[in-house]
């Protein structure tokens, strides 16, 4: 039942709008299936699957707004959401951020998002990627955990203005630590696809292997201010705030526009136009990207379209809920899924062999806001940290801590390395000067 | 349904749904009246039961649980004057757990038919068996004995879906109101309102149905200089409870001052939301101009509702035996305090520090009578005298620690999720001898006072922290002598500890509470309570977070 066909959702949906008396009517369905596969030690720890569909019902009288949802579609269910939707929203007071549906829209084309090898995946294909990994680790008598989680999921929209919307997805995340059996070395790496052909999880184990091995007889260096190159799991994560992250969450015009936001200027108004970064830095979104493919229409039906949002170090756009760009006459943009930071052609290993000194970050962690102000976050590195003389990796460096703003991080930028996809985002290794680290920590 | 009730219901369409930390859980929006409806009865529960432990067993399980799940959800979300949301939600369905070939399998389903059920019970020993062929480790459960039919409420004096909407708002409404009025620039309230009707079957022969409850109003006050561009916000001083709505009607003896100098109160029981929200709005002004701190050594004296965070990340999370066995080492972390450390003796604190965990204190959000996995509940001493003695773990982890039970800490955030160890209440026991607030402050020559928790974060084996806070104080020569900003310190967990030199009695003990306490992948939420009373550690690394940018 979870995924359903472009006609079947339409055809419930149709239905759904059907049944409406109300001025306006908009419905939603979704649905997924999900599986998942857990290890530590080296062994199965847990595994699961759920699968979901849901619709919701907004009906409109006037400004007055009301939702309904149900997870079954027969009639009389259908029906009975309607009216739900319908007694809520008369019952509803104006609400003052209400705005109009949109009417028909036409959204880019993003077929690649859905792949069928991704769909097709099977407890038994969990389990064997799983034990691959786990059997390069038993054959280098090394310690793994490790997570594999896939989706198939679909979304489709409709409403009394003509609006219709469909699209598949398909995901597959895996991230794997592995550690030495003393517990003096560890090593991480994690990756997602759209499309499992090419998913590989003993080949991944191999890398965080490679980490763990050498990561072992880390030295302690003193905290202070290091040229860092830092690797993408050190700039976005699937699985904590990240750096990049934080900063992309943080270009809401009305937040801004309020007076608390980094992008906030000093006597009222925002900060788009200036240039508050490196002018090689560069980040947009694009939901047709080959290597990234998203949704491309958001949940209030605005296109989701390629969107520059820092264009060489300037602030080029905000993104804000409809009735704030109306009532400020701003652009009408809504908040993306992934971003891509475009960078260059090196690798993370041509990156070091290019810097004299300073420290090769593979990983940050537990990272928390600390000034929203300044946009200060404060988070480890783990996983491997790794000290960088010569253009060579000299030896393991003991974890520290960092305090450090991105908006500080980008200004200080020496050099961008070739993106890869992570977390449904294309982003580059980053140089970065004056990374402040500001203590050590005994972690491994 | 009439105009009154109107906010029942989410008046601000479905992308008004997607507001942060609304633990739904995957529900349905209901009407609120569907909130206070009764689920399915015992009877038919037990019959549900028997239909998934049976299918399992059939399948080839050699042990199967079943928890028969309905979790209500009411969140109303406001700024200024105006509600933005509200979302009642229900979610109900089956979780199957089973151990088949000596591996765990779960499936779950919201389809509460026979046939759905069984199918999950069908589903989850495919998967084990799945798992089965590359198992290295066969499960061990420590032996349970069964229940029989059995049951458990929470011992609350007002279930809070039973408050009208229109009264929560209002409460909401008027607390912002009172920001406002002392000069706050923007605030935005909140009322989370959780019930779990959970059900619990296992083919160790017990029947346990339970009725727990948490509620947690809160709020954010923010000011802004717009000359300067400066602004700075100040959360609410109330905490996350296992108690219904009595814990918004405030009664004086809840209320707990810090020291003369300091205008901070606390709160134990009960929660005067219009004061805090005053006392916020006039505290975040004074913030904005407050001294910014010269980085050094300073003695902390510590609210509870600060304390309980750090308590959370330091003690808390390190002491799972799961992460201690290197089961979150993917996601979470591992743990400095393995058990060759605990071996080696080595003192996690000060003698001062004795800490317990529990899953029985009254009004707090570890309370239950019996875990996620049958287990009755109980309380056990973690660290005595700043000495390690026990861990938190559950029944397929005590083996591994040479014990016979498990803690009864096993818990899933709804049906939909596996159960797993999670943290049980993890308190800090007050000073047996009389010490009030001001007699520590007192003896502190140069330090810090910081009520509330802020920024936080702590590494994955739980050596290095950094917390930040509400509202500092300046402490000189035993006075509060002036407010501070930008304050956070960074420490080690057995440094901090070991510089415990004392707490207040248990005249100031309280709580502090998280509702959404993260572990796991897929990750889950939890919600624990930490109690402690207001303490000092001396001599602690206090950084300056302020920082320019163009």
């Amino acid at each position: 039942m979870a995924i359903l066909s472009q006609t079947e959702a339409q055809d419930i949906l149709k239905k759904v709008l059907s049944y409406s008396t109300a001025d306006e009517c908009e419905a939603d369905l979704t649905g997924s299936l999900e599986g998942n596969v857990r290890s530590a030690r080296n062994s199965i720890s847990t595994a699961g699957a759920v699968d979901n569909v849901s619709l919701a019902v907004t009906s409109y009288f006037g400004k007055k707004q009301g939702v309904a949802t149900c997870n079954q579609f027969d009639e009389a269910t259908l029906r009975r959401c309607v009216q739900r939707a319908e007694e809520i929203a008369r019952l509803a007071p104006d609400s003052p951020e209400h705005m109009p549906l949109l009417g028909p829209q036409t959204y880019l084309a993003s077929p690649q998002s859905y792949a069928a090898s991704t769909a097709a995946i099977t407890p038994d294909y969990r389990a064997q990627q799983m034990a691959a990994s786990m059997q390069y680790c038993d054959s280098k008598k090394l310690s793994s955990a490790g997570f594999l989680n896939d989706q198939t999921g679909f979304r489709a929209k409709r409403n009394s203005k003509g609006l219709e919307a469909y699209q598949r997805t398909t995901n597959l995340d895996f991230s794997i630590t592995v550690r030495t059996p003393d517990g003096k070395g560890s090593g991480y790496a994690a990756t997602d696809f759209t499309d499992i052909k090419s998913f590989d999880a003993a080949r991944l184990t191999a890398v965080a292997a490679g980490k763990a091995s050498s990561s072992l007889g880390a030295k302690a260096i003193e905290p202070g201010k290091y040229t860092v190159i830092l690797e993408p799991n050190a700039l976005v994560s699937g699985s904590d705030a990240s750096l990049l992250g934080a900063l992309m969450r943080s270009f809401d015009a009305r937040a801004a526009d309020e007076g608390r936001s980094f992008l906030s200027k000093k006597g009222g108004g925002n900060r788009k136009g200036e240039k508050l970064f490196d002018e090689r830095v560069t980040i947009y979104s694009d939901p047709t990207n080959a290597e990234v493919p998203d949704i491309t229409f958001a949940g209030d039906g605005r296109p989701q379209q390629r969107t520059t949002w820092i264009e060489k170090g300037v602030v080029k756009n905000l993104y804000s809920t409809r009735f704030w760009a109306q009532k400020n006459g701003i652009p009408d943009l809504p908040n993306p899924g992934g971003f891509i930071m475009e960078g260059g052609t090196q690798s993370t290993a041509d990156l070091i062999k290019g810097t004299a000194k300073g420290i090769l970050v593979t990983r940050l962690w537990y990272i928390r806001p600390v000034d929203p102000q300044t946009l200060l976050y404060t988070g480890l590195t783990r996983d491997g940290t790794f000290y960088i003389e010569n253009g060579a990796i000299k030896f393991p460096v003991k974890n520290f801590r960092f305090n450090e703003s991105p908006i500080i991080m980008l200004n200080n930028l020496e050099a961008i390395g070739r993106p890869v996809r992570l977390a449904g985002n294309l982003v580059p290794p980053l140089k970065i000067r004056d990374f402040t680290f500001t203590s050590l920590s005994d972690a491994v | 349904m009439n105009r009154r009730d109107f906010v029942g219901l989410t008046g601000l369409g479905a992308g008004a749904l997607l507001l942060p930390s609304f633990p739904s859980l995957g529900g349905i929006l209901v009407d609120p009246a569907r909130l206070l409806e009764p689920g399915l009865d015992v009877a038919a529960k037990k019959r549900f039961a028997d239909v998934a432990l049976n299918a399992a067993k059939s399948a080839g399980a050699t042990y199967a649980d079943v928890r028969i799940g309905r979790y209500l959800n009411q969140g109303i979300f406001t700024r200024e004057k105006q509600v933005q949301n509200i979302a009642s939600t229900e979610s109900f369905g089956v979780g199957v757990r089973v151990i088949a070939s000596g591996t765990w399998g779960f499936a779950a389903t919201n389809d509460v038919s026979d046939k759905g059920i069984a199918k999950a019970a069908q589903q989850a020993v495919a998967i084990a068996k799945a798992n089965a062929k590359v198992q290295k480790e066969p499960v061990q459960l420590a032996a349970q004995k069964g229940y029989g039919e059995v049951s458990w409420k929470a011992p609350i004096q007002q279930n809070a879906f039973e408050v009208p909407i229109a009264q929560k708002v209002e409460i909401l409404l008027a607390a912002n109101a009172a920001a406002t009025d002392n000069g706050a620039s923007f605030v935005n309230s909140a009322l989370f309102q959780v019930n779990e009707q959970k059900y619990f079957a296992s083919t160790d022969g017990s029947y346990i149905d339970q009725d727990i409850h948490r509620i947690w109003p809160t709020f954010s006050v923010t000011a802004i200089d717009r000359a300067s561009g400066k602004f700075r916000s100040r959360q609410a001083l109330s905490v996350p409870m296992g108690m219904g709505y009595e814990y918004l009607t405030p009664k004086a003896t809840d209320k707990v001052a810090g020291p003369a100098g300091s205008d901070v109160i606390g709160y134990k029981n009960s929660y005067d939301i219009l004061e805090d929200a005053a006392r916020a709005a006039k505290q975040v002004k004074l913030k904005l101009n407050a001294k910014s701190v010269t980085p050094g050594k300073y003695d902390l004296v510590l609210d509870p509702h600060h304390l309980g965070l750090t308590i959370h990340e330091s003690v808390g999370h390190p002491l799972e035996l799961d992460r201690v066995l290197g089961y979150e080492a993917n996601f979470a972390g591992t743990s400095f305090a393995t058990m060759e450390w605990k071996a080696k003796g080595i003192p996690y604190g000060s003698k001062a520090v004795t800490i317990v965990a529990d899953k029985l204190q009254p009004n707090s959000m570890g309370a239950v009578g019996y875990d996620d996995e049958g287990v009755k509940t109980k309380e056990w001493t973690l660290i005595d005298q700043g000495k390690l003695v026990n861990y938190e773990k559950i029944r397929d982890q005590a083996h591994i620690v040479g014990q016979k039970e498990s803690d009864g800490c096993c818990y899933s955030q709804s049906w939909q999720d596996v159960q797993f160890q999670r943290m049980p209440n993890v308190s800090l026991r007050p000073s047996a001898t009389k010490m009030s607030v001001d007699e520590l402050v007192s003896k502190v020559d140069k330090g810090i006072y910081i009520a509330g928790n802020g920024s936080f974060s702590i590494d994955q084996q739980r050596y290095n922290s950094q917390f930040g806070g509400q509202v500092f104080y300046a402490i000189e020569k035993g006075k509060i002598t002036e407010m501070l900003e930008d304050v956070a310190y960074q420490t080690n967990t057995l440094e901090f500890w070991g510089s415990c030199a004392g707490s207040c009695d248990a005249s100031d003990y309280r709580f502090a509470g998280f509702f959404n306490d993260g572990k796991g992948q897929p990750s889950q939420s939890s919600a624990v309570s930490h109690g402690s009373a207001t303490s000092r550690f001396n001599g602690v690394n206090v950084i300056n977070t302020a920082r320019k940018i163009g």
